[in-house]
């Protein structure tokens, strides 16, 4: 194949598929899954949303030198409304916690989040501070985690490929894996609360049994905690 | 622009101390006093006799620029258990600063504001309130700043400890020398950093933290001249693209036009002073780096200068101060990281006015050749974490792998400074030079800059903002002038002053100290070569342990203002690790204070041009 040509059509082809021969590259069949991935996984319109620092390698991916459009993913959208994908680049606080839930609650399906750096996988270096929440995944689900303080453009892009290889291993008709091709609508998360400290509503009852083994002076052991997670 | 330097000579008092205190002390009697601890200075100020004495010391005595105000919790000291709010006041006419110090027990902290002297106080003691809990009597607007209402307690104070709280100061046991990794999650009951007060509930839990930004806000319809109008509230931010990062304006408008706005913060309070406190003084220095991420390698130097300060001080064994090469390297790096901030900022600036990206990937190209000399340097593109207390990390490499510069997709390999010399001489004044051209007299440029955001002269002052926005509004007041540090008295160089005070002289400010740090550049570089082979650290103070304590202010013009470190080490063999205090004086944090005054009477797309004039970075800004 030549340079020049676009898109290889050896990509879009169902390899389950046989192909006369002298066809190849000229033709393709394909199933509706795989098409439908493959557009999907070339058109992934980021949410333009900055964080913190690693905010500023995310515009230096997408500025020429690194140059997201090869991917199909200059078009950063400032509405979550339009958006596919939450890059969260950077430190997530018990402050910025609560809008960023409500953006990902907003965001329509199918959506996916890549934790951009330390901060957004873990806590990162800030992870002991009082305001700091310990990972994104704590309150909404993450697909891709790229490491990094911040991760090099190479690096985020390095993220973006997984992203579109775990996009074209997503089938439209199996249900189960895959929350959004099944019936009904998804749940919203519940957004968390600026109390005394940040509050989970989905740990209310955790509260609960805190409150209690307090007053029993008993310890809480592990397997409890991940019991109300 | 050249008078700077003859101020320096005629105008700096030896002793601004003792000046000071011999005409407050006829007054005051022993009100104010000197503050005779080891390694300190300035006046301890009665805090009923505070407002009189600051604005003495204002008005008589000619400091009337507060550059920080901050607390600190003398918790477990021998005369101590108090709180002290230190104040740093400067002549804008240059010099040593005038340290005015008050106390108040911490139990019912109170103390009077000094804003109706020096409204630059404003956020400063509001962050005082909600860290170290001391309620300012007479401030228009007390109330928390970096953390929500209704969080439970004041987070800085010594006694407070947060939700993963291991041991009062690194290096931890349990990493050293035992070497257990552990997860803080694994013994927080809720796997999480949270921590409620004692017997907590959901029935409890009620959020607070949104009622204040609307109350007083005056909404409602209004007739004037038999218009009815709508006063609007409109939320600019956390998410929003213009705003530089997670920040946020709470607008009032009158129509189109901007009646109040109120800015909120904290939704990037990373708590790096609490970190700050538990590290040891070397480990501070990558957290620098994350303070105003564009600039990080200034924001070493501001550290590592105030760390020095207080070695010096303190005579520890083996520091030594840096030599001539570590102090051009030094230079070298900040002036290029001003340049770098500046293109971004400039480019940024049009993004707001509309001009979507395409100024913004422009100034990205210079900048990522810079960055390219930085990774080889230090080892990474944004985090340098590069100065040392005593020198700088590593010496410049010989040779250089740009990747920037790519021909046919082939890395290309470069004697560094070959590549340096390209970039000084010919590249970076050549893209000002362009920038100029396509900027200075582009018509929208004009229009959407000219006459807004106007910040008067006595105003910048008052609202101790700094760096070219206190200078776009013709203040001269540049720390490398002021009260120099490293080899900036060998340096020749002007300070561009504007005019007007608006958006426009913010602009022509930054561009030209661009072209200012390429002369700088220039003039470093041939001394950079003959110096080559000089060492560039005394290895002997890589991990210092500094026992005698006392105090240090360093401060730096950064390329967003004047970038201050206040530390405070303690004396004692348990202490001398760690820094007791720890406080980072934030440009973009105080500019911050005057953008109100700034967006008033303007329309509501203009609040993003003035912002962006303002140059925020919100790593800064919250901390
Ligand atoms: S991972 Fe590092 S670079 Fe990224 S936001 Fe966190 S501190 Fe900043």
């Amino acid at each position: 194949m030549s340079n020049h040509q676009s898109f290889d059509l050896h990509e879009l082809h169902d390899p389950e598929i046989p192909i006369p021969e002298g066809l190849e590259g000229s033709i393709a069949a394909t199933s509706l899954s795989r098409i439908y991935n493959w557009s999907r996984a070339r058109s992934t319109w980021p949410l333009l949303f900055g964080l913190a620092c690693c905010a500023i390698e995310m515009i230096a991916t997408a500025s020429s030198r690194y140059d997201m459009s090869r991917f199909g993913m200059e078009v950063m959208r400032a509405s979550p409304r339009q958006a596919d994908l939450l890059i969260v680049s950077g430190t997530v606080t018990k402050k910025m916690v609560v809008p960023i839930v409500r953006i990902y609650n907003q965001m329509p399906e199918p959506k996916y989040v890549l934790a951009m750096g330390a901060c957004a996988s873990g806590g990162g270096p800030f992870k002991e501070g009082y305001n700091v929440v310990s990972g994104i995944d704590k309150y909404i689900p993450v697909d891709v985690y790229v490491p990094g303080c911040p991760p090099t453009p190479q690096a985020l892009i390095y993220g973006f490929m997984a992203l579109h290889k775990k996009m074209e291993g997503q089938q439209l008709f199996q249900r189960n894996s895959t929350p959004w091709y099944s019936r009904g609508p998804v749940d919203e998360i519940p957004i968390p609360i600026l109390g005394p400290d940040i509050i989970d509503p989905r740990q209310a009852s955790l509260l609960r049994q805190e409150v209690e083994r307090q007053a029993q002076g008993v310890a809480m052991t592990e397997a409890q905690a991940e019991a109300g997670d | 622009m050249s008078d700077i330097q003859e101020f320096q000579s005629k105008d700096i008092v030896a002793d601004p101390t003792q000046e000071a205190l011999n005409v407050l002390s006829e007054r005051f009697g022993s009100q104010v006093s000197p503050d005779d601890r080891k390694n300190y200075t300035g006046l301890v100020v009665d805090r009923d006799a505070l407002t009189d004495v600051a604005r003495i010391v204002r008005d008589e005595l000619g400091y009337d620029y507060l550059s920080s105000a901050t607390a600190v919790d003398y918790l477990g000291y021998e005369d101590g258990d108090y709180l002290e709010m230190v104040y740093h006041c400067y002549r804008t006419t240059g010099g040593a600063p005038l340290v005015l110090k008050s106390r108040t027990p911490r139990d019912v902290a109170t103390l009077p504001s000094v804003v109706s002297i020096w409204p630059g106080a404003d956020f400063q003691e509001r962050e005082a309130y909600d860290l170290y809990g001391i309620y300012f009597n007479g401030h228009p607007n007390m109330k928390r700043i970096l953390l929500w209402e209704g969080f439970e307690g004041h987070p800085m104070r010594k006694d407070w400890r947060e939700a993963y709280y291991e041991e009062e100061h690194k290096p931890f046991g349990s990493r050293w020398p035992a070497g257990h990794v552990t997860r803080a999650e694994e013994f927080n009951p809720f796997g999480r950093n949270v921590k409620y007060p004692e017997g907590f509930t959901m029935d409890q839990a009620y959020d607070v933290s949104e009622v204040d930004h609307y109350e007083g806000l005056n909404l409602g319809v209004q007739i004037e001249g038999g218009i009815q109008t709508d006063r609007l509230v409109v939320n600019l931010g956390p998410h929003h693209p213009s705003t530089h990062g997670v920040f946020r304006m709470v607008v009032t408008l009158n129509g189109e036009t901007v009646e109040t706005l109120e800015p909120v913060m904290g939704y990037l309070h990373r708590n790096h002073e609490k970190i700050g406190e538990r590290n040891t003084w070397g480990m501070n220095m990558p957290f620098t780096d994350r303070l105003d991420y564009i600039s990080s390698m200034s924001n070493n130097l501001g550290y590592a200068l105030a760390v020095e300060e207080l070695m010096a001080k303190s005579d520890v064994k083996g520091f030594s101060q840096p030599t001539e090469r570590a102090e051009l390297i030094r230079v070298l790096m900040v002036e290029l990281t001003r340049y770098v901030s500046h293109t971004w900022s400039i480019g940024f600036l049009l993004n707001d006015m509309g001009a979507f990206f395409t100024p913004a990937l422009y100034g990205i190209w210079e900048r990522e050749l810079i960055l390219d000399f930085f990774e080889a340097t230090a080892g990474s593109r944004m985090m340098c974490n590069y100065m040392r207390f005593g020198g700088v990390a590593y010496d410049i490499p010989a040779r250089l792998r740009a990747q920037a510069i790519l021909e046919n997709d082939v890395i290309r390999d470069f004697d560094t400074m070959d590549f340096l010399r390209e970039l000084i001489f010919e590249r970076m004044p050549r893209f000002v030079d362009e920038y100029h051209k396509l900027l200075t007299s582009n018509e929208i440029v004009i229009s959407r800059a000219q006459g807004v955001g106007i910040l008067p002269p006595e105003l910048a002052i008052a609202y101790s903002t700094s760096g070219p926005v206190l200078r776009g509004s013709g203040i001269p007041y540049d720390v490398r002038r002021a009260q120099p540090y490293s080899i900036y008295p060998e340096l020749e160089f002007d300070i561009p002053v504007g005019r007007n005070g608006d958006v426009y002289d913010r602009y022509l400010v930054r561009l030209e100290e661009m072209r200012q740090s390429v002369r700088i550049l220039q003039q470093v570089y041939p001394r950079l070569k003959e110096t080559a082979g000089m060492p560039v650290f005394g290895l002997d103070a890589y991990a210092p342990r500094i026992s005698e304590g006392g105090e240090a202010y360093g401060r730096v013009e950064n390329p967003k203002g004047e970038l201050g470190y206040y530390i405070i080490g303690r004396q004692g063999k348990e202490y001398d690790q760690n820094p007791w205090r720890y406080h980072v004086r934030a440009p973009s944090f105080i500019n911050l204070t005057a953008l109100e005054e700034m967006c008033k009477g303007h329309k509501v797309a203009d609040i993003v041009v003035i912002l962006g004039s303002i140059d925020i970075v919100l790593g800064e800004v919250d901390r």
